[in-house]
C-alpha cells in the first residue's frame, strides 16, 4: 500500500504501537503490546473453535454454497478483506483535502 | 379500555405539545419533554386497530389517523424514539432544539398514521421543515448551507409526493394511502418521492450531508425518524414492489465502502444507516408476510441501537470536541460507560446473537433465502461483512481504544449516560426476547431466530471477520484515519454542476458581447451610415420630390382608405 504523503498522515501510527500514557496515571492492561497480542490470540482461538463447530450439527442451509465447511467463517474473512482493500484503492481516486468543499 | 384523546390525530399530542415548551416554567422543561412522547404512547395503545379519524377539507375526504399494525408498530418505536431523544437532550439549555425536535418527531408520528395522502403529505413536510433547525442550531455558517442544502431535497420530495398524490387521484379518483402498482405518472412520483427519503442509491448524499452537521443532540433525532418513515411508506405503499430488491441490495453495499475510509464517525454512521436502510428495503421488495415482518422488526431494532451509536458518539463530541477519527483513540480511559454502551450498540447492528440487530435482520435474510434470491442474499451476507467493520469494529475501535490520542475528558453528562443505558438495554432485551417484539409486527409468522445453525454461522461470520481486521492491523494494511473528505455521488451537484453552470454562464456573457459587439454594433453602425445616405439633403428620400407624382400618390392613398372603409 503506498503511504499518503507526510503531511496528510496521522501523527499518531495507530497500529502495534505503545501509548503514550500521560504522566501520573497508571498503565492500562490494554496498554502492554503483549496483552494486545493476548487478545489477538484469543481471537484465533475462538475462530478457530468456531470452525470446528461446523463438525457438530447439521447445518440447514439454504443454499448448496453454504454446505461447504465453515463457509460463513471463510466468507466473513475474504468479504472483510476484500472490501477493505477495495476500499484503499477507491480512497486514492475520492480523497480530497478536508477543506475541499469550504 | 379508555380511548385517550379519540380525536386527536395520533402525533398531535407531542407535535402540538412542543409548541408550548417556549412557555413551560424552566424547571419543568425536562419532565414536560418526557411526558410528552408517554403520554402520546399511552394515547396510541388506548385506541384499538382499526381506529381512524376522519376528516372533511374543502370538500376532501382525509383521514389523519388509522391505526392498524403496520402503522402501530411504526408510531411505537418512533414515540420511544422520541423519549431516548429527549432524555439524551435533557441538559440542552437551547429550547428551539427542543421544540424543533419534538414537532420533528410528532409530525414523523402523525405521517405514519396518515390514512391518505393529503394528511401524509402535510406531516411529510412538517418533518422536513422542522427537522432542518435541529442542524441550523449549531449556528454555524457550515451548518446553515448544510441546511439549505437539505432543506431543498427534503422539500423537494414532498412537492413530489404532492404532485403525485393529484395525478393519482386524477388517475384512481381516491386519496387513500394504500398499496399501489408501479404505474402511470402517479405511483412513480411517489415512488420517487419516498426514494429521496429512504436515501436510494443516487438519492443519498443528502443523508451523510447533513447527519454529521447537525447538533449533538439533533442528530439522534434526525437518526430516527426521516428515513424509517419513508420505509414505512414504502412498506404501505409500494410492498412486494420488485424494483425495491436490486435498489436495497445496492444500498447494502456500496455505502459501506465509504464508510471503511470515512474519518467523520457520525459520517461513518450516516454511511451505515444507509447500508442498514437497504436490508428493510431488501425486504419491503421481496413483499411475503416474513419480509415485510423482517423489515418492520429490523426498522424498531434498527433504531433504537443507531440511536444509541449516534449518542455515543455525540457523547464524544460533546466531551472531547472532535469526532474525528485520525485525532481519538484511548478514550475508554475517560469515558467508560460510553464505551460499553457504545460496544453494545456495535453489536447489536453487527447482529451478534443474543443482540437485537440479529433477531431482525435474519428475518430479511431467510426471507430473501426462502424466495431464492441468491445473489440478492449473497450482497446481504457481504454487507454483513461490512456493517461488522465499520459500525462493528471501527466506531468503538478507533475512538475509545486504537492508539491513545492522549485525550482526557470527563464521563458523559448523567441523562446521556441514562439514555445510552436504558437504549444499551434495549438491544439486549429485544436480543434475549425477541417474542415480544415479534408480537408487535404486522402479520402473525412463527419465526425462531435461535437456531444452532442461525447462531453458528453468524458467528463464524462475524468472528471471522474481525479476525481479517486483527491480520490486517498487524501486518499494516489496514487503512490508517486520515484527516480528509471523499468525494462521493453529491459532487455532481455540489462541484461538477455549478462548475458546468458557471462556465456555461461565462460561455452566454462571452457570446452575448461578441453578438453585441459584432453583430448589433455592426449593424446599427451599417443602419446609421444607410439612413445618412438616404436621408441626407442628397440622398433619395431627402430630395424633394415633384409636386405631380406627390399628390397623385395622396390622391391613390386616400382612395383606397375611402374604399376600405366603405366596406
Amino acid at each position: 500500500m503506498t503511504q499518503p504523503p507526510e503531511s496528510e498522515r496521522t501523527q499518531t501510527p495507530q497500529a502495534g504501537s505503545q501509548a503514550e500514557v500521560p504522566r501520573g496515571e497508571d498503565k492500562r492492561w490494554l496498554d502492554e503490546h503483549k496483552n494486545v497480542d493476548k487478545v489477538f490470540y484469543a481471537l484465533v482461538g475462538v475462530c478457530a473453535l468456531l470452525a470446528l463447530a461446523d463438525f457438530g450439527y447439521h447445518k440447514h442451509a439454504h443454499f448448496s454454497f453454504e454446505g461447504v465447511h465453515a463457509f460463513h467463517g471463510l466468507f466473513g474473512f475474504l468479504a472483510y478483506f476484500g472490501l477493505v482493500l477495495t476500499a484503499t484503492q477507491l480512497r486514492k481516486l475520492l480523497k480530497r483535502d478536508e477543506n475541499y468543499y469550504d | 379500555m379508555i380511548e385517550l384523546f379519540p380525536d386527536l390525530p395520533v402525533g398531535y399530542l407531542v407535535m402540538l405539545g412542543a409548541l408550548l415548551i417556549p412557555v413551560v416554567p424552566r424547571r419543568l422543561v425536562g419532565p414536560y419533554m418526557l411526558a410528552l412522547p408517554v403520554l402520546g404512547l399511552v394515547q396510541l395503545w388506548s385506541l384499538p386497530l382499526g381506529h381512524t379519524v376522519d376528516l372533511s377539507l374543502a370538500g376532501l375526504e382525509i383521514q389523519p389517523t388509522r391505526v392498524d399494525r403496520l402503522s402501530r408498530i411504526f408510531g411505537t418505536i418512533f414515540h420511544m424514539a422520541a423519549l431516548l431523544g429527549a432524555l439524551y437532550a435533557l441538559h440542552v439549555k437551547d429550547r428551539l432544539q427542543h421544540v424543533a425536535a419534538l414537532v420533528y418527531a410528532g409530525s414523523a408520528i402523525a405521517a405514519a398514521f396518515a390514512g391518505d395522502l393529503i394528511s401524509l403529505f402535510i406531516n411529510w413536510e412538517l418533518t422536513a421543515i422542522s427537522s432542518v433547525f435541529l442542524i441550523w442550531a449549531r449556528r454555524t455558517e457550515r451548518a446553515y448551507t448544510v441546511g439549505l442544502r437539505y432543506l431543498v431535497i427534503q422539500v423537494l420530495s414532498g412537492v413530489l409526493l404532492l404532485a403525485g398524490a393529484i395525478s393519482w387521484y386524477a388517475e384512481t379518483g381516491s386519496l387513500a394511502f394504500e398499496r399501489m402498482e408501479l404505474s402511470g405518472i402517479g405511483s412513480w412520483l411517489i415512488f420517487l418521492s419516498f426514494g429521496i427519503k429512504a436515501a436510494f442509491p443516487f438519492l443519498h448524499n443528502w443523508l451523510q450531508d447533513a447527519y454529521p452537521e447537525a447538533t449533538v443532540t439533533g442528530t439522534v433525532f434526525l437518526s430516527a425518524f426521516t428515513t424509517k418513515l419513508a420505509i414505512y411508506a414504502l412498506c404501505r405503499g409500494f410492498a412486494g414492489t420488485e424494483l425495491l430488491i436490486p435498489i436495497g441490495a445496492t444500498m447494502t453495499a456500496f455505502p459501506i465502502f465509504f464508510a471503511v475510509i470515512e474519518n467523520d464517525m457520525r459520517r461513518v454512521l450516516a454511511y451505515s444507516l444507509n447500508n442498514q436502510l437497504g436490508y428493510m428495503v431488501v425486504g419491503i421488495g421481496i413483499g411475503t408476510e416474513m419480509s415485510i415482518n423482517g423489515t418492520a422488526a429490523h426498522a424498531f431494532a434498527h433504531i433504537i441501537y443507531k440511536a444509541l451509536l449516534f449518542m455515543s458518539m455525540g457523547a464524544v463530541l460533546h466531551r472531547v470536541g472532535t469526532i474525528k477519527a485520525a485525532e481519538l483513540g484511548g478514550l475508554y480511559k475517560s469515558m467508560p460507560l460510553t464505551t460499553v454502551f457504545c460496544m453494545i450498540g456495535a453489536l447489536a447492528i453487527s447482529a451478534f446473537p443474543f443482540l437485537s440487530g440479529f433477531v431482525s435482520k435474519s428475518m430479511i435474510m431467510t426471507a430473501a433465502a426462502d424466495e431464492h434470491y441468491t445473489i440478492t442474499f449473497v450482497v446481504l451476507l457481504f454487507a454483513s461483512a461490512g456493517v461488522c467493520d465499520h459500525s462493528g469494529i471501527k466506531i468503538p475501535f478507533f475512538t475509545f481504544f486504537a492508539h491513545d490520542s492522549g485525550k482526557r475528558c470527563k464521563e458523559a453528562p448523567i441523562n446521556m449516560l441514562l439514555a445510552m443505558g436504558t437504549a444499551a438495554a434495549l438491544c439486549v432485551l429485544i436480543g434475549i426476547f425477541p417474542d415480544y417484539l415479534y408480537a408487535l409486527l404486522p402479520h402473525d409468522v412463527a419465526y425462531n431466530a435461535y437456531t444452532v445453525t442461525h447462531v453458528v454461522t453468524q458467528l463464524q461470520l462475524l468472528m471471522f471477520a474481525g479476525l481479517a481486521f486483527g491480520v490486517m492491523m498487524r501486518a499494516g494494511i489496514y487503512p490508517p484515519e486520515l484527516n480528509a473528505v471523499n468525494i462521493d455521488f453529491d459532487w455532481t451537484y455540489r462541484r461538477a454542476i455549478p462548475a458546468l453552470w458557471s462556465q456555461l454562464r461565462t460561455g452566454l456573457v462571452v457570446a452575448d458581447q461578441t453578438f453585441r459587439r459584432d453583430y448589433l454594433a455592426r449593424t446599427a453602425s451599417l443602419l446609421v451610415s444607410g439612413s445618412r445616405e438616404t436621408y441626407s439633403p442628397k440622398g433619395r428620400m431627402g430630395e424633394p420630390w415633384a409636386t405631380g407624382p406627390s399628390s397623385l400618390i395622396a390622391a391613390v392613398l386616400l382612395g383606397a382608405f375611402l374604399l376600405l372603409y366603405y366596406f
